[in-house]
C-alpha cells in the first residue's frame, strides 16, 4: 500500500525549485538512487518548461508586436511602443473586409459541418451496418492527406466542370476537411453511453422531440459544442485548401499572404491578438458549461435546477 | 465491449429501422464523396493527360532534390516535435496534477492564431535584429556573415513548431490511459524507474506517438508556408513547387502528377509504418 500513498495524485507547483521524482523516494533504495531520480525529475520538468516556452514565445512575440510602431511597412523589428494599430484598426480595408469573410465562411461552415459530422458520428456510435468500415475509412482518409494534395484535386474538379472559384468553393473545400473532424470528435465524446435512456423515456410517454430535447441533446450536447468550436477555429486557420480554390475571394490569411512582398502591418497582430483573446474566453466559458451540463447529467433528478 | 447490451436490447428495433443509420450518413458521406474522393479521381486523370506515366517521370526527374529534400525536412521535423513533445506530453499526463487542464491548454494555444501569423511570428523571432540571432552571435554559435532565416535549419524548425500540438494530444491521450498502479507494481517488485518506462509506458504510449508523429509528418511534407516564409531558394520543397506553378485558371498535368505521388509516397509510407509499429489505429 505504501506504493500507493508515495505516488501523490496532485503534483506541487510546477517550478524548477520543486519537482517531483518520479516513482517517488523508495524506503530501500540506496541515497544515489534517490539523487539520481530527483535529477531526472528535475531534468523532465525542466525540458517540458522549455518546450511550453518554445509553444508559446510566437504566441507572445505575436501580442507584443501588436504594440508595436514598425519604422517600415514591415513590422518584422521592434521599434517602439504605439496603440497606433489598436486605436486604427481598419487602416487597411482590404485587410479588414478579409477578416469579415473569414469569420463569415467559418460561420457557415460551422453550421454545415456540425451538423454533417454529428449525423455521421452518431450513426456510427449507435448503430451497427453493413458499410461501417468503409464510412470510417472515408471519414479518415481526409486526415492523412496533406492538405496540398487535398487542395489541389478539389481544384482540378472545379476547373474540369468550369466552376467560378469563390466564396461557394471556398465553403466546399472547408466543409469537406471539417465534416472529419466532427464526426470524430462526437464518436469519441458519446462512445460508451447508454442509449437505451431514450427507449426509457419513449416507456415512459416522452415523445420523439421531448425525447431528443431532453436526453439526446444533453448526450451530445457538448460534444458537438466542443466540435462546433474546433470546426470554428479550423476554418479561421486554414491557409492552404482554401488558398487553392478561392479564386479572387481573399480570407484574412490569403490576403496576409497576397500582400506580404509590399507590407506587413501591425494590424494583422491587432486582429489576431482578439481572436485570440474571444477565442480563449469561449473556450472557458463552453468548459465550464460542458462541466455543469456533465454533472447535471450525472446526479439523481438532474435537470429540474433552472 | 459494453456495446453487446444495447444491441441485444434493441435488436428488432434495429430490424424496423435498418435505414436510419444510412440516412444519417447520407449528407456527409455524399459531401465527402463528391469533393474528396470525385477530386482524387480528377486529380489522377488529369495527371495522364497527353504525356500519360511518363509525366510522373518527368516530374521525378525534374524534380528529383525536392522531393528527397521535402520527406528530409518533414521527417527531421517530425523528429524534433517528438523530441520536444514528447516529454511535454508525459509531464502533463503522469506529473501534471491539477495544473493538468492549464498546461494542456497552453498547449493548444497556438491553434487559435492563425497558421500564417505563429509562422510570421518565428520570422519576427529569428531574423536579423532578432532575439535569437544576437543570442547566438554571442555564443559564436552564428558567424556575422550568416543568418538563420533562409537556412533549412530555419524552416525545419517552424515546421517542427507548426505541428508540435498535433503531436502532443495524441501521446497525453494514451498517456492518460495508463493505469498508474502498473508503474507502483514495477516499482514494487524492483525494478528501476527508467526500466518500468520503458517496459510499460513506453510501450502503452505507442498507439499515441504513432497517431503523433503522422499527424506531424503528414502536414509538414504537404507544407509550403514555412519554406516560404522563412527558408530560401536552397529550401525549395514539393508544396512550394505547386503552389508557385498553379494557376488560378489553368495548370499543367505536372503538377498534378507531382501532387498525386505526394499522395501515393505519403499512403505507401502509412501503411508500412503501421505495420511496423503494429498498430491499426491512426486517431
Amino acid at each position: 500500500m505504501t506504493a500507493v500513498v508515495d505516488r501523490p495524485e496532485a503534483v506541487p507547483a510546477a517550478g524548477p525549485e520543486g519537482p517531483d521524482e518520479p516513482g517517488g523516494p523508495r524506503p530501500s533504495a540506496p541515497p544515489s538512487r534517490q539523487w539520481a531520480n530527483k535529477l531526472g525529475g528535475f531534468a523532465l520538468w525542466a525540458w517540458a518548461i522549455a518546450g511550453l516556452i518554445f509553444i508559446l514565445a510566437p504566441i507572445l512575440v505575436t501580442i507584443l508586436f501588436s504594440f508595436n510602431n514598425p519604422a517600415g511597412r514591415y513590422n518584422y523589428t521592434w521599434n517602439e511602443f504605439s496603440l497606433d494599430a489598436w486605436t486604427n484598426p481598419f487602416r487597411y480595408p482590404d485587410l479588414a473586409d478579409a477578416l469579415s469573410l473569414s469569420l463569415r465562411v467559418a460561420a457557415v461552415v460551422t453550421v454545415i459541418s456540425t451538423v454533417l459530422g454529428t449525423l455521421m458520428g452518431l450513426a456510427l456510435v449507435k448503430y451497427r451496418f453493413r458499410a461501417k468500415g468503409i464510412v470510417g475509412g472515408i471519414l479518415i482518409l481526409p486526415l492523412t492527406m496533406p492538405e496540398v494534395v487535398l487542395g489541389f484535386s478539389l481544384l482540378t474538379l472545379f476547373v474540369t466542370v468550369n466552376w467560378t472559384r469563390g466564396f461557394v468553393t471556398i465553403i466546399i473545400a472547408q466543409v469537406m476537411f471539417s465534416i472529419s473532424y466532427v464526426a470524430v470528435t462526437v464518436r469519441a465524446r458519446v462512445r460508451g453511453f447508454d442509449w437505451r435512456l431514450e427507449e426509457a423515456a419513449a416507456d415512459l410517454g416522452a415523445g420523439p422531440w421531448r425525447t431528443f430535447v431532453r436526453i439526446t441533446l444533453p448526450i451530445i450536447g457538448p460534444g458537438v459544442v466542443a466540435a462546433a468550436l474546433l470546426t470554428f477555429a479550423l476554418s479561421l486557420d486554414d491557409f492552404i485548401i482554401t488558398y487553392l480554390n478561392s479564386g479572387l475571394s481573399e480570407t484574412f490569411p490569403i490576403n496576409v499572404w497576397i500582400t506580404k512582398r509590399s507590407r506587413i502591418p501591425p494590424q494583422i497582430n491587432v486582429f489576431t491578438t482578439t481572436l485570440l483573446l474571444v477565442s480563449i474566453l469561449i473556450a472557458v466559458a463552453v468548459l465550464y458549461w460542458s462541466h455543469r451540463q456533465g454533472r447535471k447529467l450525472a446526479a439523481p433528478g438532474g435537470g429540474s435546477d433552472e | 465491449m459494453a456495446r453487446t447490451a444495447e444491441v441485444d436490447d434493441t435488436a428488432s428495433l434495429r430490424a424496423r429501422h435498418w435505414w436510419v443509420p444510412y440516412a444519417l450518413l447520407a449528407p456527409g458521406a455524399l459531401w465527402l464523396i463528391v469533393f474528396f474522393v470525385v477530386p482524387l479521381f480528377s486529380m489522377g486523370r488529369l495527371s495522364l493527360e497527353d504525356g500519360g506515366l511518363a509525366n510522373y517521370a518527368n516530374v521525378i526527374s525534374d524534380n528529383s532534390t525536392v522531393i528527397v529534400r521535402t520527406f528530409v525536412y518533414a521527417g527531421l521535423a517530425t523528429i524534433i516535435a517528438l523530441a520536444i513533445g514528447y516529454p511535454l506530453a508525459y509531464v502533463i499526463a503522469l506529473k501534471g496534477g491539477r495544473f493538468k487542464t492549464l498546461l494542456l491548454a497552453l498547449v493548444v494555444v497556438p491553434f487559435f492564431v492563425t497558421y500564417l501569423v505563429r509562422t510570421l511570428a518565428w520570422r519576427i523571432l529569428l531574423l536579423e535584429d532578432g532575439p535569437v540571432v544576437g543570442a547566438a552571435r554571442t555564443l559564436g554559435i552564428l558567424g556575422d556573415d550568416q543568418a538563420i532565416v533562409g537556412s533549412p535549419f530555419a524552416v525545419v524548425l517552424a515546421l517542427a513548431y507548426n505541428f508540435l500540438p498535433f503531436m502532443v494530444l495524441p501521446i497525453y491521450v494514451s498517456l492518460e490511459k495508463i493505469d498508474v498502479r502498473l508503474l507502483d507494481a514495477a516499482s514494487d517488485l524492483y525494478s528501476t524507474p527508467w526500466r518500468a518506462f520503458r517496459k510499460i509506458t513506453l510501450l502503452l504510449s505507442l498507439p499515441g506517438v504513432f497517431a503523433g508523429t503522422l499527424l506531424t509528418f503528414i502536414p509538414a511534407a504537404g507544407d509550403f508556408v514555412n519554406a516560404e516564409l522563412l527558408g530560401s531558394e536552397r529550401t525549395v520543397m514539393i508544396g512550394n513547387v505547386i503552389e508557385a506553378n498553379f494557376g488560378k485558371e489553368f495548370f499543367r498535368p505536372e503538377l498534378s502528377a507531382l501532387s498525386f505521388m505526394l499522395m501515393a509516397i505519403i499512403l505507401v509510407g502509412v501503411i508500412v509504418y503501421a505495420r511496423l509499429l503494429g498498430t491499426e489505429e491512426l486517431v
